[in-house]
């Protein structure tokens, strides 16, 4: 199967301010049963906006204006419910219909999260489940749910490894991060305090032990790394490595990004971890929604448990219940007001009780086995970064290219015109102009074949025709967008 | 490339051209090459002092970030201004219109190391 | 299996081009030590039937606010709003939802263009000039302001009003704990609810980095912004507003015409379901000098090669991708989804129906303390001003008065002794446009039967 692409049909659409009109009205909010307040006889006129305030053009459009302004600009995107989204490190699987219906339950969205315990026992039961579920998955022996996203999971476990050492007396002041790393890791590593000292992964593109040995001492209080790594191979020496950092007295961090490749198959407990994030929005399929919302649970093993945020849930016989600060006195406090996405949660919750313990380690070894035959279909027409079998992820490098006067940003735009979203590219840093391509389980062998038939095209095409590729995409609703305009004259926001 | 003969360089990519006391200083048209369209720079204010080896500004392009390099200790007597509002010229000039700051040189002995246009190529050469 | 898309003949295709007779050489790379010999103990797998059933028992053992379920009289920082119907529809659509960062703004310009209008909505209610495509929640977008102050001024001392959400402090005192700088508290005034500006005045020392109020603050009291922007500005520090309730925005003059620097808050109101706490919409906007200092994602409008209006992510280099260590914040997801539904519900609702919702909220916040107040079981607790939300001193204990309009189906309300131990029977009480009347009469009816 040839999977292409044409015109469509693509409506124009102005700016929401643009199509407003004064007077207008749109969705009427409510009416009032009660008597009007008179704003002026309680509040001092300085600290209300003025009769005539317009609020800087805000917008006035009809309810009709305002869908088709939305579904408009939906038909300009692209998800994983239009197309294949290969893109590395993001895990861009399918995300179920039936986990969307389940968090839109008004048992579940309506709960406010103040109110009385005993009135939202499903909702404390569901969150103390899914704790459960994803320490059985990790083989942590605690978990919290409070963190929004990967990043903020990352900064959670930092301030607890930061708060882990103060306790003891000993505060330590530096991460061990390689080459290979997510840029949330050295950020969140300042974030919390730390000083981030880099170290290069080996020939092989896996961490050396000796490289570890090298640097760490007994002012290093973790080493972050990602297991998978960010090259999609397994670090085979984990544990020897988890040996030399725990033998100073450090801990091992594992951003757990890349844990679709291991449900079911490995626990990171196992390989001397201490603390890890999952990413909910990855690996347990909850959507990306454009940007968010995901969820950064963490888990830890006992010694950092005392440090978690609170509050924690606890069960009393079959009572589900908050304990909050002044129970866990070495708790780092508060990532957030509540208890984190809920809604996400949910999501998870229900992915993790459709599969069962066999469909989450179908999942992993599928994945694996799309990405190595996606490694495999295309190392003929383009240079692996590193040539042994992956994980759930395989990464090119644009070695091939040299001297074609394409480059890795070109073969990601035509790839558009064959109707795929883009991989990753140019991450990881240490592989020149890296093409990251990771299939997820969920795709179909049609779909990966169509994939892999474009590559060959375009890898093709880079030698006979490289202007179909500089000119790349052509039947999007724009061409390539000027990204140095927008930053050498910003323009961040319509004005009247 | 250009390499003009009459500049000294450094191995951070910077350019300085030494008269009398004063040094003029820039960026290389292997560092604009290499960093792309430049979309912004961050550079000190009149007066302040620059220290050999240290950082004494920023320069951006939309997808890479670059600390500016001193390649000799003094102070900043004067700045040029207009590059802050057309960043562009750094990769239009960067010999000329573009030229960052231009420092008082505290201590002349700091100018032995620098390198030649030729040993800069070389430098270069190697570093691909 | 479900959502795996390989049939047994495919992956014997894939086997075979791979050149291996089984997935288990594949697994090969894992080492044999770290292997997990056995299942995972997890429930097993359910049809899609079976899970939606098992979701939905869990579901029926809560009592949900609003729906003839609980009627709610609980705020803090989470508001029961109604929201229209577009919203779902339109923020519905997968194209949104499945999508992931509009990293290739080709194929992304719908959610560009919306979070580019998201961005403009925030800066036209707030009268700032830039603002992001979005953080986490309130608590976490203050705590991110106070570090950008901090950026901005050089300086460390951040001085907090006592009377901003207390998960607000919380929040900020986590992320500041490893810089274990001087954070203070500015006392609020007991009688008026406000933050004193004298307090405020000592609390930020010499040389504050910045001021943190809430506003309306977390006991419902309107403050005087200008006299509190005045007192941190003296110092040339920044003064940062916290809206948990922005809804007041309609109403209420923007923080921009009365001296802020940084607006940050959430904007849950708008779109957003009450969903036990999270996911909720943290918003930031500041003064276009502060932009670089951002945390976050930007969008900016630009052209395509045929001169096109198009949109994209910029000012990237700020950012963890890009800066590492260096960035301003490690924030990579944000909360896009949630800015495309209070984008979606500003729109439908408009410049008319903004102003209308803060007067209803208004109006019915005054109707039910009127009625709390005539029932002589509590008084006002402060003199200040309010807007939608407000504190009462009940006459006595106010847990068991909670527990008996409880059983009446009534969420009466927070007690504030959980955070503030002088604040013992207070209870903080709001209104939106979603407690009827017949409900709020029936509050002031079974408080007085209490």
């Amino acid at each position: 199967m040839k999977q292409t692409t044409d015109k469509g049909f693509f409506m124009d659409e102005p700016l929401i301010f643009e199509r407003s009109s004064s007077g207008k009205r749109g969705v009427e909010p409510c009416q009032s049963d009660v008597p009007d307040h008179d704003a002026l006889s309680t509040i001092p006129k300085a600290f209300l906006r003025d009769a005539g305030d317009g609020l800087n053009g805000f917008p006035e459009a009809s309810e009709l204006d305002v869908v088709r302004h939305y579904t408009r600009l939906s038909q300009w995107n692209f998800g994983v419910d239009t197309g294949f989204y290969p893109l590395g490190s993001c895990t861009m699987k399918y995300n179920p219909k039936v986990n969307e219906d389940a968090a839109r339950l008004s048992g579940f969205t309506g709960l406010h999260p103040y109110q009385n315990e005993a009135t939202c026992q499903g909702a404390l039961e569901l969150m103390h489940d899914l704790e459960a579920y994803l320490c059985e998955i990790s083989g942590m022996d605690a978990i919290t749910l409070q963190p929004s996203a990967g990043a903020h999971g990352e900064l959670c476990g930092l301030f607890m490894i930061a708060a882990y050492f103060k306790d003891k007396g000993a505060p330590r002041h530096k991460i061990i991060i390689p080459d290979t790393a997510h840029g949330t890791n050295p950020a969140s590593s300042a974030l919390a305090g730390f000083k981030v000292v880099p170290i290069k992964s080996g020939a092989n593109g896996l961490l050396a032990p000796e490289a570890v040995k090298a640097v760490m001492d007994t002012d290093t209080a973790a080493l972050m790394l990602t297991n998978p790594n960010t090259i999609g191979l397994f670090e085979r020496n984990i544990k020897e490595i988890a040996r030399i950092v725990h033998a100073k007295g450090g801990l091992i961090y594992c951003d757990g990004a890349n844990m679709n490749a291991l449900m079911g198959l490995a626990r990171l407990s196992d390989m001397g971890v201490d603390c890890v994030q999952l990413n909910l929005h990855k690996t347990f399929s909850t959507p990306h929604g454009g940007g968010g919302p995901g969820s950064g649970p963490v888990g830890v093993v006992k010694k950092l448990e005392p440090f978690l945020p609170v509050p924690r849930i606890r069960k009393k016989g079959k009572r589900f219940t908050l304990v909050n600060e002044g129970d866990r006195p070495k708790t780092i406090g508060r990532m957030k007001a509540f208890y984190g996405n809920f809604s996400i949660m949910v999501r998870a919750y229900a992915y993790i009780r459709r599969l069962g313990a066999e469909g989450l380690r179908r999942a992993a070894t599928t994945a694996i086995l799309n990405a190595n035959y996606m490694r495999e279909s295309l190392k003929g027409d383009f240079e692996l970064a590193y040539d042994t079998p992956c994980m759930h992820e395989a990464v090119f490098s644009d070695k091939l290219l040299s001297g074609s006067g394409v480059a890795t940003m070109d073969i990601a735009k035509r790839l558009i015109d064959y109707g795929f979203h883009p991989p990753t590219v140019y991450f990881p840093l240490v592989v020149h102009g890296a093409i990251m391509i990771e299939p997820t389980e969920t795709e179909s062998l049609e779909t990966l074949d169509a994939f892999i038939s474009a590559m060959r095209s375009i890898a093709v095409e880079a030698k006979t025709a490289p202007e179909l590729l500089k000119n790349a995409p052509s039947n999007t609703r724009v061409s390539r967008v000027d990204e140095t305009k927008a930053a050498r004259e910003p323009v961040l926001r319509w004005r009247a | 490339m250009d390499f003009p003969k009459d500049l000294k360089y450094t191995k951070e990519h910077e350019w300085i051209k030494v008269e009398g006391n004063t040094a003029t200083i820039g960026i290389t048209d292997y560092a604009q090459d290499s960093l792309g369209d430049v979309v912004y720079v961050e550079l000190p204010q009149e007066g302040q002092a620059v220290t050999k080896h240290e950082a004494f500004g920023v320069v951006e392009s939309v997808k890479a970030v670059s600390d500016l390099y001193s390649p000799v200790s003094g102070s900043v007597s004067e700045v040029n201004d207009a590059i802050i509002d057309s960043p562009e010229a750094i990769n239009e000039d960067p010999y000329g219109d573009a030229w960052m700051i231009k420092v008082d040189v505290s201590n002349k002995a700091e100018l032995s190391d620098l390198l030649s246009a030729e040993d800069y190529q070389k430098f270069i050469e190697e570093e691909k | 299996m479900p959502y795996v898309s390989l049939s047994d003949k495919d992956v014997a295709h894939i086997l075979k081009t791979i050149g291996i007779d089984s997935t288990e050489t594949l697994l090969g790379t894992l080492p044999d030590d770290l292997r997990i010999k056995d299942k995972l103990n997890l429930p097993d797998g359910l049809s899609e039937q079976e899970t939606m059933a098992l979701m939905r028992s869990m579901a029926a053992k809560n009592s949900p606010v609003g729906q003839g379920g609980l009627s709610s009289f609980l705020g803090a920082g989470a508001y029961n709003h109604y929201v229209p119907s577009t919203v779902e529809h339109l923020a519905g659509r997968s194209e949104f939802y499945t999508a992931y960062t509009p990293y290739q703004p080709e194929i992304s310009q719908g959610t560009l263009m919306a979070m580019f209008e998201y961005q403009t909505l925030v800066c036209q209610m707030t009268s700032m000039d830039v603002a992001n495509a979005s953080l986490y929640d309130g608590a976490s977008a203050t705590a991110e302001a106070v570090l950008m102050a901090r950026r901005v001024t050089g300086r460390g001392r951040v001085a907090l009003s006592g009377a901003l959400h207390p998960e607000y402090q919380r929040t900020i005192k986590t992320y500041l704990k490893s810089a274990s700088e001087d954070i203070t508290e500015a006392l609020f005034c007991t009688e008026a609810g406000t933050t004193l500006v004298e307090a405020a005045d000592a609390a930020m020392g010499d040389e504050p980095a910045c001021l943190v109020v809430q506003h309306p603050n977390f006991f419902g009291c309107l403050e005087d912004v200008s006299a509190l922007a005045e007192a941190v500005h003296r110092k040339k520090g920044l003064l940062i507003i916290v809206v948990t309730e922005p809804v007041s925005l309609g109403l209420l003059k923007p923080p921009g015409e009365v001296g802020c620097d940084i607006v940050v808050g959430d904007n849950q109101s708008f779109g957003n379901a009450l969903n036990f706490g999270g996911p909720y919409l943290g918003f930031m906007a500041t003064k276009t000098e502060f932009v670089r200092q951002l945390p976050g994602r930007i969008i900016g409008q630009t052209v395509d090669r045929d001169g096109r209006r198009a949109f994209c992510l910029t000012f990237s280099t700020r950012e963890q991708h890009i800066r590492r260590e260096r960035a301003t914040s490690n924030i990579c997801t944000n909360h896009g989804l949630c800015a495309l539904q209070a984008a979606i519900h500003l729109t439908s609702i408009g410049l008319g129906g903004l102003k209308a919702l803060s007067r209803v909220n208004l109006s019915k916040a005054h109707y039910l303390r009127q009625r709390l107040l005539e029932t002589k079981v509590c008084r006002p607790a402060f003199s200040a001003p309010i807007f939608n939300e407000f504190t009462v001193r009940l006459d006595k204990d106010a847990d068991a008065v909670l527990q008996r309009l409880l059983k009446k189906d009534i969420l009466a309300g927070l007690t504030l002794d959980r955070f503030y131990p002088a604040l013992t029977n207070h209870l903080l009480i709001a209104a939106t446009e979603l407690n009827s009347k017949d409900d709020i009469d029936r509050f002031a009816e079974e408080l007085s039967n209490s």
